[in-house]
């Protein structure tokens, strides 16, 4: 049993590499996915991300454990790891990879009805729908449930009134999925989940820049926007158990970010110099870049460790836990990283400075947000210690 | 958790069944009392319960069949180390069973695997490593000298703290055949009994009433058959068990820190301050909630060295250093937050905390410090 099933596992690793190898755009190569991710023009005018995309959607393995009548390829979550790990050696990444993928998609497979699911999935899965998520509102945010943005019930339509902020993309999404609230006399029990086309009338998007100089977040504003009954998604005044449950999604994707952290010690060897016994000439800086990386070595067995842990059916309450590991991680690292350029990873723009170094100086910038969204560290803790270490509310 | 097999997961309940029955950190107050007087004749830990472990045959886990042995592995004897680490349980088990056996098994000949594994398997026989000779772990300075004498060796000079060296039958010495301090040609491992003439050991009252030994060696003479491996080439050797020992002494670190932050967890869950439980205040839930983050980062290390060795992984060296540190760093913080949050009382003699904090101490520094072992790591990476 466990023979046949490492034969037909080592058998689909090379089957995987066959097609990766063939359909894959070399010129595609190291570019960070991200980058057409998170910008609509960038993915539109680049013909070959294009093509990868058109034929990862085909196959596909995008999402490849999902229903192929959903875009999926009717594989299991092994067999998407294979991929993955076939991808990555390449210098690869997944085209469809978006916010559908991580956040919405697994939501509707478990929330959604049948008529919801074949009029979305197969777009998430071909990435031809870019969704955003209209959740924070500007007095809802750590306390995202006290959400104001009013959902009435015409008899025909939904009605939907109010403001978002901290919406990902949302000047560049054709569909938001929102929580919204349908019923004021009570709290997380008067809160719906609506999926929201972007092109409605009376929608407004409208860009924030950030520290960083970012554009990506915006605020959405709804005026009388009318939502076909059919948008709602499981029971009126179901959505905060949606919502929470798309929030553990939310984070899983968040903490299992692999994001290929390349070691510091080479470029510190750069700037700072070696001394006589062949080490970073910089005592204090060294130690704390040592510390930082040997918690990220640490870390990514955890990941693994709780993945493992899950597959074998044992306790995976760890994602808050992970998700602040993460974030400290990750920022402890992007300031480290401008520290060691010392003045030249200060650069905000200009020929005086080299891309990596203005690269490094925004990615400082942007990483202060990690331990603000996706619920912030403080948000992570008190859930930590309500549902895992069992303390009193 | 690793993923355990069926005769690792009866070795890992039977182990935490012993130790919450036989030895609780009741047994540790009783074995030495430094609150109230202390016992004169302590030797640092229970020969019954050391022979009731060795009726389990956790004294032979790592040792070959065919001499007593169950060969069941580094991750089974690291699972019963974390049990014995939770409640503080005094035995040479990680000496012995552990760096002992493993020195034998990766550098003995059969005549000396013949002679010393069947009696280290059953327990019959104690064994340490003499190592360390100053106040901090410094393999690459060891000074105790070797010099041909016949057909032998002489060995003259110090060795301090030796783990459960007052009780020890066998203890791998660590000498310079040749070459000096410093230099790795020349360190020659050797197989000295302790009975042996010129041999003087004297007990360190350690803070954590274990009983660690300084070992004089005033002109022993060793025979040709007690030295491990070659003459001269016993660096390569010393470096795999050290990795080995750092890895034993991290999981028996894992076990104290996750039982410190247990016993924090039901204060918090019980002691009422201004009307509330304690445990109610953010202040107090945040910082257990990033001690439990330490926590797992400590558990994924401490695993991950442990099965390292069990599959001959050549990242061993990194790894057993990164459990190491990271299990100093974790057991340090939690064993002093374990004293904070009980306040008055985690401070009294009385209150389990500090015999948690003692041995949490002496554990960072057995087998190569946080600081030596973040080093190493560095070195080890390119930093």
């Amino acid at each position: 049993m466990v023979e046949s099933e490492a034969i037909d596992e080592q058998a689909f690793r090379l089957e995987a590499r066959a097609w990766l190898k063939a359909n894959f755009p070399p010129s595609l190569a190291h570019v960070p996915g991200l980058i057409f991710q998170g910008d609509r023009h960038t993915a539109e005018a680049n013909a070959d991300y294009q093509l990868w995309r058109q034929r990862m959607a085909d196959k596909g393995w995008g999402v490849p454990n999902w229903a192929s009548r959903y875009g999926g390829a009717d594989l299991t979550s092994l067999h998407g790891k294979i991929i993955g790990e076939e991808l990555t050696a390449i210098g690869g990444f997944n085209p469809i990879r978006s916010y559908g993928t991580m956040m919405l998609g697994p939501t509707l497979l478990e929330y959604g009805n049948e008529a919801q699911k074949l009029e979305h999935l197969p777009f998430i899965a071909s990435h031809e729908r870019r969704w955003c998520q209209g959740f924070s509102e500007p007095g809802a945010g750590s306390d995202l449930a006290s959400l104001q943005t009013r959902c009435t019930d015409m008899g025909d339509h939904w009605l939907v009134n109010g403001q978002k902020i901290w919406t990902s993309g949302a000047d560049q999404a054709d569909w938001c999925f929102a929580i919204v609230r349908t019923d004021t006399s009570r709290k997380q029990g008067g809160i719906s989940f609506l999926l929201i086309d972007m092109a409605s009338e009376g929608i407004e998007a409208r860009p924030i820049v950030l520290i960083s100089g970012s554009t990506h977040f915006c605020e959405v504003f709804f005026n009388d926007v009318k939502v076909p009954k059919g948008n709602l998604v499981g029971q009126v005044n179901q959505g905060w158990t949606i919502a929470k449950r798309l929030l553990q999604f939310e984070r899983n994707s968040l903490s299992e970010v692999k994001a290929d952290i390349t070691p510091l010690s080479p470029l510190a060897h750069e700037y700072l110099g070696t001394d006589a016994l062949g080490r970073i000439d910089s005592p204090d800086l060294r130690a704390r870049m040592v510390h930082n990386a040997m918690r990220h070595e640490a870390y990514m067995a955890t990941v693994h460790r709780f993945a493992q842990e899950a597959k074998n059916g044992g306790p995976s309450n760890g994602v808050s836990t992970l998700k602040n590991l993460w974030s400290g991680i990750i920022q402890e690292r992007s300031e480290l990283l401008v520290e060691l350029m010392g003045a030249n990873g200060l650069g905000w723009a200009g020929d005086a400075y080299g891309e990596a170094e203005r690269e490094a100086a925004r990615a400082l910038l942007h990483s202060k947000a990690f331990s603000i969204y996706g619920g912030s560290f403080e948000v992570q803790n008190n859930i930590t210690a309500k549902h895992t270490l069992g303390l009193p509310g | 958790m690793a993923v355990l097999n069926e005769e690792q997961q009866m070795l890992k309940d039977m182990a935490a069944d012993w130790a919450r029955e036989r030895m609780p950190v009741t047994a540790l107050r009783s074995l030495y009392d430094h609150g109230g007087g202390g016992r004169a004749d302590s030797i640092g830990y229970d020969p019954e319960a050391w022979a009731e472990m060795a009726q389990m045959g956790w004294t032979g886990i790592l040792a070959p069949q065919d001499h007593g042995g169950s060969d069941f592995g580094y991750l089974s004897l690291g699972l019963i180390l974390e049990e014995m680490g939770k409640t503080l349980a005094a035995s040479p088990l990680l000496s012995s069973a552990l760096v002992a056996v493993s020195a034998l098994r990766m550098g003995g000949d059969d005549a000396q695997q013949a002679r010393w594994l069947p009696g280290l398997a059953d327990g019959s026989v104690i064994g340490t490593l003499a190592l360390d000779e100053g106040p901090h772990h410094a393999p690459e300075r060891l000074a105790l000298a070797a010099t041909p004498s016949g057909d032998g060796w002489t060995l003259s000079g110090i060795k301090r703290p030796v783990q459960d060296g007052m009780v020890a039958h066998l203890a791998i010495v660590a000498a310079h055949t040749s070459g000096a301090p410093g230099v790795r040609d020349g360190i020659t491992l050797f197989l000295v009994d302790t009975a042996a003439p010129g041999l003087t050991r004297t007990p360190l009252d350690q803070i954590d009433a274990r009983l660690p030994a300084t070992f004089t060696f005033d002109k022993v003479i060793v025979s040709p058959d007690a030295v491990l491996g070659e003459v001269g080439q016993g660096a390569d050797l010393l470096d795999a068990l050290r990795d080995r020992a750092a890895v034993g002494i991290a999981a028996e670190m894992l076990g104290s820190a996750s039982q410190a932050f247990d016993t924090i967890l039901d204060y918090l869950r019980t002691r009422v301050q201004f009307g509330a439980i304690i445990g109610s205040f953010q202040a107090l839930q945040h910082r257990a909630a990033c001690l439990f983050g330490e926590l797992q980062l400590t558990r994924s290390a401490v695993e991950l060295a442990l099965v390292a060795i069990d599959e001959g992984d050549t990242a061993l060296p990194a790894l057993a250093s990164l459990a190491k540190a990271t299990a100093g760093d974790t057991l340090h913080a939690i064993s002093s937050q374990m004293v904070q949050l009980h306040g008055g009382i985690g401070m009294t003699h009385e209150h389990d905390a500090g015999l948690y904090l003692k041995r949490a101490r002496v554990a960072e520094q057995c087998y190569g410090s946080t600081a030596w072992h973040r080093e190493r790591w560095a070195r080890l990476n390119g930093y």
